[in-house]
């Protein structure tokens, strides 16, 4: 049979192969999410199932740090997301309806570089941006950063959404008595939603387990949920780690759910 | 306004540029108030062009057009009380039916509940009452293509531009829409700019018909005028079918053209301007203006011999070879009467041409 041969799944070792990179992609987080649930103080002897260590999370010894940290973190999240998402939607907005300008591909590369540069360049970058002009570093420049880096990631998936809008709906709706902003707010932006909620929750996700620039820009004693956890890595990993990590993978996920559930919904209509 | 009754839509010496590339050329055609006006040609003659530029979405690089004896030129699309049915409808996907309709209605200041209710009254008019809370994806292109009228027509516009929107849908359907966009017409009393590339469909339903080729204005008249009198070559054979005859012009003779074939055939057709003797011209002649008999009926029958009879229902088109001429096509309508004029392939027979059939066409 011809299409016989072109079948992946005929290869020799490709199931084998599969198995070996679901293994290596997943083996972790599961191991790190079982633990979680360990009632034992090491990390290593499985001594029955509890929820102990999450309690700890919110009751322990470390929990007041943990809780400052955590809020620190949704909160820089929440306003870089929306920040980034704002700023992304208009860069889209000039990007796709702006017509042949000149430039058009400069711009395009410009603002998708930050995704390829190394993130550790970044961070020293900002560091010594921030350095030179003299801003005290603190939760602000924190989320400056953020900001930032985040516009990238959220322009990419507004501006595929925004590629498949045809612009005749714009043109209806100025033939309809609408001026270009109506346009723009009545149907552009409705059309647009999947995409903006994608670009918006890519960049929420993106800011919260941030490390590395963090780490940089951060002033002393400001810490994010990311630099709580290393922080506290570094004394030794005790099982709570293990369970904030899963919570902040559980609510990854959630996100991720709920960014599908839009997009197909969406294809349904 | 200095006009008593001005026209509908003036377009007055109109150049259109994109780059280098002249779209169209020193266009001047007048629309009436009132009128089904049909914008013809072949694709990309700058039909489309045409309407975006009277609905404000290009502007005019040369000239001026006059809405009602007003310039329109630098009013955005929104300030123009024109209406478009765009060619692939450009229905807003994420509201419903009765809100796309009301969506004009609404811009123009009416309240929601107002806009709604007229709305509701437009869909009645297509026959569309019952999808009024369906979104635009849950309905056939014919409907679609009704709602997308209905949207356009609900803010009362003065004018209607209609791109080629009949073009989506399949001839049973077309040919109901087609009768139903007249009745919508007179019904409203709204001016209607319509463009196709289809010469029966402009044909059919136009008050006037504008022929456009390569961005230049061609010919302009009423269906009638464009099929009997087509000005050049281009739209004698751009309209229906005919037959195009290279023939040498003999004589003038108080306002006949005598002429003869390369194989020698006579032939006799009103003359018209820059036509004189010794002149090469062309002649066009309609397949349903000639007749085969077996023996010279007039004195313009010229031998043949019969090739082939295609059955095409209502008519039979038969392809006859001129004795040391061209082959030309010849249509018989399939009745008792013209049944006895079939003949079978390889049978000699004479071609006559009906009285004031030919007419002559200078490149
Ligand atoms: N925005 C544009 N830029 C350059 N050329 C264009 C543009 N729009 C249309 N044209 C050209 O103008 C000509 C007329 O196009 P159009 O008006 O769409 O033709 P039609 O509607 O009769 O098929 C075509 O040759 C087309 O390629
Ligand atoms: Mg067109």
């Amino acid at each position: 049979m011809a299409t016989r041969s072109y079948d992946i799944k005929s290869y020799t070792g490709f199931l084998q192969i599969t198995l070996l990179c679901l293994f290596v992609l997943y083996a972790p987080l599961i191991v790190v999410a079982v633990y979680s649930l360990n009632a034992s103080d090491s990390i290593a002897v499985w001594e029955g199932f509890s929820l102990r260590w999450y309690a700890d999370v919110f009751t322990g010894a470390e929990s007041a740090k943990f809780k400052v940290a955590a809020r620190n973190s949704f909160i820089i999240a929440i306003i870089a997301a929306t920040v980034a998402t704002t700023i992304a939607t208009l860069a889209a907005t000039a990007m796709v309806r702006g017509g042949k300008f000149r430039l058009r591909a400069w711009s395009f590369g410009l603002i998708s570089l930050p995704l390829m540069v190394p993130e550790i360049v970044t961070a020293v970058a900002t560091l010594i941006f921030f350095n030179s002009i003299g801003f005290e570093r603190g939760l602000l420049t924190i989320l400056l950063a953020h900001i930032a880096f985040c516009i990238p990631f959220a322009y990419l998936p507004i501006s595929a959404r925004m590629q498949g809008i045809e612009d005749t709906y714009e043109q209806a709706a100025q033939d309809l008595y609408a001026t270009k902003r109506q346009a723009f707010t009545k149907i552009l932006l409705p059309l647009m939603l999947p995409g903006i909620i994608s670009g918006y929750l890519l960049a929420f996700i993106i800011s919260l387990d941030d490390f590395i620039i963090t780490n940089f820009v951060k002033g002393a004693g400001v810490e994010t949920l990311p630099t709580a956890i290393f922080g506290a890595v570094k004394q030794g990993i005790k099982p709570n780690i293990m369970a904030i990590s899963t919570m902040l993978l559980g609510f990854s996920i959630l996100m991720v759910l709920i960014s599908y559930l839009v997009s197909r919904t969406d294809k349904k209509s | 306004m200095s006009l008593e009754n001005p026209n509908a839509i003036e377009v007055r010496e109109a150049v259109k540029r994109y780059g280098n590339f002249t779209a169209l050329k020193t266009i001047s055609l007048s629309i009436k108030d009132n009128e089904f006006f049909t914008l013809l040609g072949p694709s990309g003659c700058g039909k489309t062009t045409l309407l975006r530029m009277i609905a404000g979405f290009e502007d005019v690089s040369e000239g001026a057009i006059f809405l009602y004896g007003e310039e329109i030129e630098g009013l955005p699309p929104h300030k123009r009380p024109v209406n478009t049915v765009f060619q692939n409808y450009a229905l807003f996907p994420h509201k419903t039916v009765l809100d796309n309709v009301a969506f004009g209605l609404q811009m123009r200041g009416n309240s929601k509940a107002d806009s709604r209710k007229k709305a509701g009254e437009m869909l009645e008019l297509v026959q569309l009452s019952q999808f009024a809370n369906r979104k635009p994806s849950q309905l056939s292109g014919g409907q679609q293509q009704r709602v997308a009228l209905a949207r356009a027509l609900a803010p009362q516009p003065k004018v209607l531009l209609l791109d080629e929107p009949l073009s989506a849908l399949d001839l049973k359907l077309r040919k109901a829409m087609q009768l139903e966009l007249k009745h919508l017409q007179r019904e409203t009393g709204i001016t209607f700019i319509f463009v196709t590339h289809d010469q029966e469909e402009a044909l059919t339903m136009s008050d006037r018909i504008a022929v456009m080729s390569s961005g230049e204005l061609q010919q302009l008249g009423d269906a009638r005028e464009i099929y009997e009198s087509p000005r050049n070559m281009f739209v004698a054979d751009f309209i229906g079918e005919t037959n195009l005859l290279d023939v040498s012009v003999d004589r003038i003779e108080s306002g006949q053209a005598v002429c003869h074939l390369d194989g020698g055939h006579a032939l006799t057709c009103p003359a018209i301007e820059d036509v004189t003797a010794g002149l090469n011209v062309h002649l066009s002649v309609r397949p349903e203006r000639l007749i085969l008999t077996t023996g010279p009926d007039t004195d313009t029958g010229m031998k043949a011999t019969v090739r082939e009879n295609i059955f095409v229902g209502t008519d039979i088109t038969t392809l006859v070879d001129l004795a040391d001429g061209p082959q030309i096509t010849v249509r018989t309508s399939n009745s008792a009467r013209g049944n006895e004029r079939i003949f079978e392939p390889g049978s000699p027979v004479f071609v006559n041409m009906e009285h004031g059939a030919a007419r002559l066409l200078v490149d």
